[in-house]
């Protein structure tokens, strides 16, 4: 053992000052994970929709790897029924940083009769199947999520590397431990990892992030101009396929998302908030989770998610 | 309808940035970790109305707390079906809250035997851990065996958390007793007697909040802090490891990118020609910190330290002057040295030679036991290298805490072994060096993760007696 080093602890002045604040030491825990990742997989590819979380996780790529350029693709699973400004923002997004995009589409699905529409109409546990074949014909061997901890009680029980088989399945009686900042990602062939880079995220950090670095995002999420109806305690969206129904009134109201997702499913919120820091304001003032607030899907059942993910969901 | 509305002023926390704290839950099953967890994000207001509604739903149709009714708070934790189901956590459940001083990660840990290795999960990374011990059952097996992985671990703060003091009708002799046995048990350990540990014991309720997040009125005879109070003022790990000569940094990866720079980068500006040959090491600082100009020693597995000069940090796109632990940058160094994954760069002379000797305290995490003679897989820093097993000297006796002769080790177990390295690898000492200091054994057949390993000097090199484990 070194001679040279203090043995004693000691909290000096230099010590506290420089510490990080809680989104610099995310930040870096982001980074850590994304490189480790890189340098220990074949093939991995990032799972990128446009939405907040995924445009996060893709934004710290780009500084893990400064000034060279993200050396994976992204893969977009495409439930068909989009927010078309959320699909011209993953293109320009794909285009601006030289990426390959790889996607999935559930409408091809349905047209093969490999998956059956839902009576419900919604599209977003649809998703599995055309995300597992992307990544059995692509050979990625490590899929990173934007999954945060704090977005679901199921989530809250996962790995930042997560062991998936090889149907996908996430068991979570029989995790790996997962033990300081040493990730094990062994896998067996035809096994893939889920990997989380920002699971210790919570959507106030997401957001304090975003005005912070200056990050842009679909326009959706800042309050606008939108012609709505209400169904199930939410405002939908009018769109191609998400037509109110009889007595269902359509109104103009103004508000935003708090997620993107399934427009079918997707509700809007009441808001205010045009700007990056009046969504901040907005968030760190809420009393409803995110999903709770705008995801039909996420009601079905209190295990709905941890279902979904068993069988080999984000 | 979901709207979201009538903003109060001043609610939101201006006195940015905080810090980061992360803590965990330990103690024998039932003993109140997640209701103690549940109470501490209801009590800071970090459930939201939606998931209070389901809480409290859930708890009706259980029939929770009899006639009085109530919410089973551990329901905010226990969020897989079979938790659920069997009223037992299995599982970490990671959440969130913040206070004005801080922002909180909390792993709630399971208390049952067979999932310990979870508990050492959540304990790995924590800066401090809650154990809680029911005021009715005082210290158990698993208690002492928690608190064990916890010393073993070197976890820097240890509270202790009497629960379910309401039941035994707000006791002091109760207390008192239970607060005895604990000291005793952190003494034998060695808990509290490195001055890095520390030993405080709170009584608390968690199912009513006595002293967990303000100070009970009900525990008149308890003078000390409630249990957030503590929480909310404990330097993290980091701060108390933070020391100048010990800068340490695991290359994950080099960024070479010749030619192939980012497009955005380009588009903003970047000088192309000049990054024609850009090459920088990218990595975590683990310890201490690294200035522009200071000499660094290069460790390569098998050759002699390199040393070198630091010229630039980089993190995208901004040059810094000096960066400490924990964040993530890219540097880069004076001679073209060959550098890669595996390799560390150290502050000059600081580090011993790498060794191909491992000795080690190991904790068991997996069904399958550990033989002598076995081969598994260690992964150390950014290197994963192939191992044989030489020999075990001895697991811990939970009942004494001493070391007894052992030719295995079984899951749950915490004992000392010999490893031989297929290559050499900078190892340093738990004791002084967390991250370097530690590795995982694999099993090279499934790629399980078996246990949890920390690196001991060798046998008889000034080692100091106070640490059994
Ligand atoms: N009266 C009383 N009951 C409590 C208190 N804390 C917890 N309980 C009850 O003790 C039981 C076990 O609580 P949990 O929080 O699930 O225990 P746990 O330690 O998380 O259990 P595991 O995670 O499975 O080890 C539940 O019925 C709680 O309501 C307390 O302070 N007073
Ligand atoms: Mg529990």
């Amino acid at each position: 053992m070194s001679t040279s080093l203090t043995e004693e602890t000691q909290v000096t002045e230099a010590g506290v000052s420089t510490r990080l604040s809680s989104l610099d030491t995310l930040e870096s825990e982001a980074i850590h994970i994304i490189r480790e990742v890189v340098a220990e997989f074949e093939k991995p590819a990032l799972l990128f929709s446009g939405g907040k979380d995924s445009v996060v996780m893709l934004h710290l790529a780009t500084k893990a790897f400064w000034p060279g350029k993200v050396p994976f693709p992204v893969l977009h699973v495409d439930t068909g029924h989009n927010f078309p400004e959320v699909i011209a923002f993953r293109d320009r997004t794909v285009e601006r940083l030289g990426l390959k995009l790889v996607v999935g589409s559930v409408q091809e699905f349905i047209d093969r009769g490999e998956l059956a529409e839902r009576a419900d109409g919604t599209r977003n546990p649809l998703q599995t199947v055309p995300l597992l074949d992307a990544i059995q014909q692509n050979k990625f061997d490590a899929v990173f999520g934007g999954g945060r901890r704090d977005e679901d009680k199921a989530r809250a029980k996962e790995r930042i590397l997560s062991l998936r088989d090889e149907f996908g399945q996430w068991d979570p009686r029989n995790q790996r431990p997962e033990l300081w900042n040493l990730y094990n990602g062994r896998h067996t062939v035809g096994q893939h990892v889920r990997a989380f880079p920002i699971s210790n995220w919570t959507e106030l950090d997401i957001w304090r992030y975003i005005e912070r670095e200056n990050i842009e995002l679909p326009g959706l999420y800042y309050a606008h101009q939108r012609e709505v109806f209400a169904r199930d305690g939410m405002w939908r969206a009018v769109g191609e396929v998400s037509q109110p129904r009889e007595g269902e009134e359509v109104i103009t109201k103004t508000v935003r998302y708090r997620t993107v997702g399934d427009m079918s499913c997707t509700g809007a919120v009441e808001s205010n908030a045009f700007t990056v820091s009046d969504v901040v304001v907005e968030v760190a003032a809420s009393t409803l989770t995110e999903r709770g607030a705008t995801r039909a899907d996420d009601r079905i059942s209190e295990a709905a998610m941890e279902d979904r993910k068993k069988d080999g969901y984000f | 309808m979901t709207t979201i509305s009538e903003i109060p002023a001043g609610s939101i926390n201006e006195a940015l940035p905080t810090t980061l704290f992360r803590f965990a839950t330990a103690g024998s099953v039932d003993d109140g970790k997640s209701t103690l967890v549940g109470r501490l994000l209801h009590d800071s207001k970090a459930i939201l109305a939606d998931q209070l509604d389901a809480v409290a739903r859930t708890s009706a149709d259980r029939g929770f707390g009899g006639d009085k009714g109530g919410i089973d708070l551990a329901l905010l934790t226990d969020g897989l079906r079979a938790e659920r189901e069997q009223g037992i956590t299995i599982d970490v459940a990671y959440r969130y809250f913040a206070t004005d001083r801080r922002s909180f990660i909390l792993a709630d840990c399971p208390g049952h035997v067979q999932y310990t290795k979870n508990t050492v999960t959540g304990a790995s990374t924590a800066d401090a851990v809650v154990v809680l011990i029911d005021a009715r059952k005082g210290v158990l097996e698993q208690t002492r065996r928690h608190l064990s992985v916890l010393q073993l671990l070197r976890v820097a703060h240890v509270i202790v958390a009497v629960n379910k003091i309401d039941l035994v009708d707000f006791s002091e002799s109760v207390f008192r007793d239970i607060e005895a046995d604990v000291q005793q048990v952190g003494r034998e350990l060695g808990l509290g007697a490195d001055g890095i540990s520390d030993l405080l014991v709170i009584p608390v309720s968690a199912l009513d909040g006595d002293n967990v997040v303000d100070r009970s009125e009900r525990t008149p005879w308890y003078t000390g802090p409630a249990l957030l109070e503590v929480l909310e003022t404990l330097p993290a790990a980091d701060e108390l490891e933070s020391h100048l000569e010990s800068f340490r940094f695991p290359v994950q990866l080099v960024i070479r990118p010749q030619g192939a720079l980012a497009p955005d980068a380009v588009a903003a500006g970047l000088d192309v020609e000049a990054y024609r040959d850009y090459r920088a090491y990218a990595g975590q600082i683990t310890e201490g910190s690294v200035k522009v100009g200071d000499q660094v020693s290069v460790l390569t597995p098998g050759q002699a330290p390199r040393t070198t000069t630091v010229v630039g940090i980089d993190f995208a796109g901004a040059s810094l002057a000096e960066a400490a632990a924990p964040q993530s940058v890219a540097i880069r160094l004076a001679d073209e040295f060959d550098v890669a994954r595996g390799d560390t760069i150290a502050a000059a002379g600081t580090v011993r030679e790498a060794s191909a000797d491992l000795y080690a305290a190991l904790c068991w995490l997996s069904p399958k036991p550990l033989r002598e003679g076995q081969k598994v897989l260690v992964k150390h820093g950014t290197r994963t290298v192939q191992a044989m097993v030489r020999s075990v000297s001895g697991k811990l006796d939970l009942a004494t805490f001493k070391l007894e002769g052992a030719s295995n080790l079984e899951l749950n177990d915490i004992g000392h072994a010999q490893l031989r390295l297929a290559a050499p690898l900078p190892l340093e000492n738990y004791l002084h060096h967390r991250r370097t200091g530690a590795f995982l054994v694999i099993d090279p057949l499934d790629g399980n993760t078996l246990a949890a390993g920390l690196v001991k000097d060798h046998p008889g090199d000034h080692e100091d007696e106070r640490y059994s484990i």
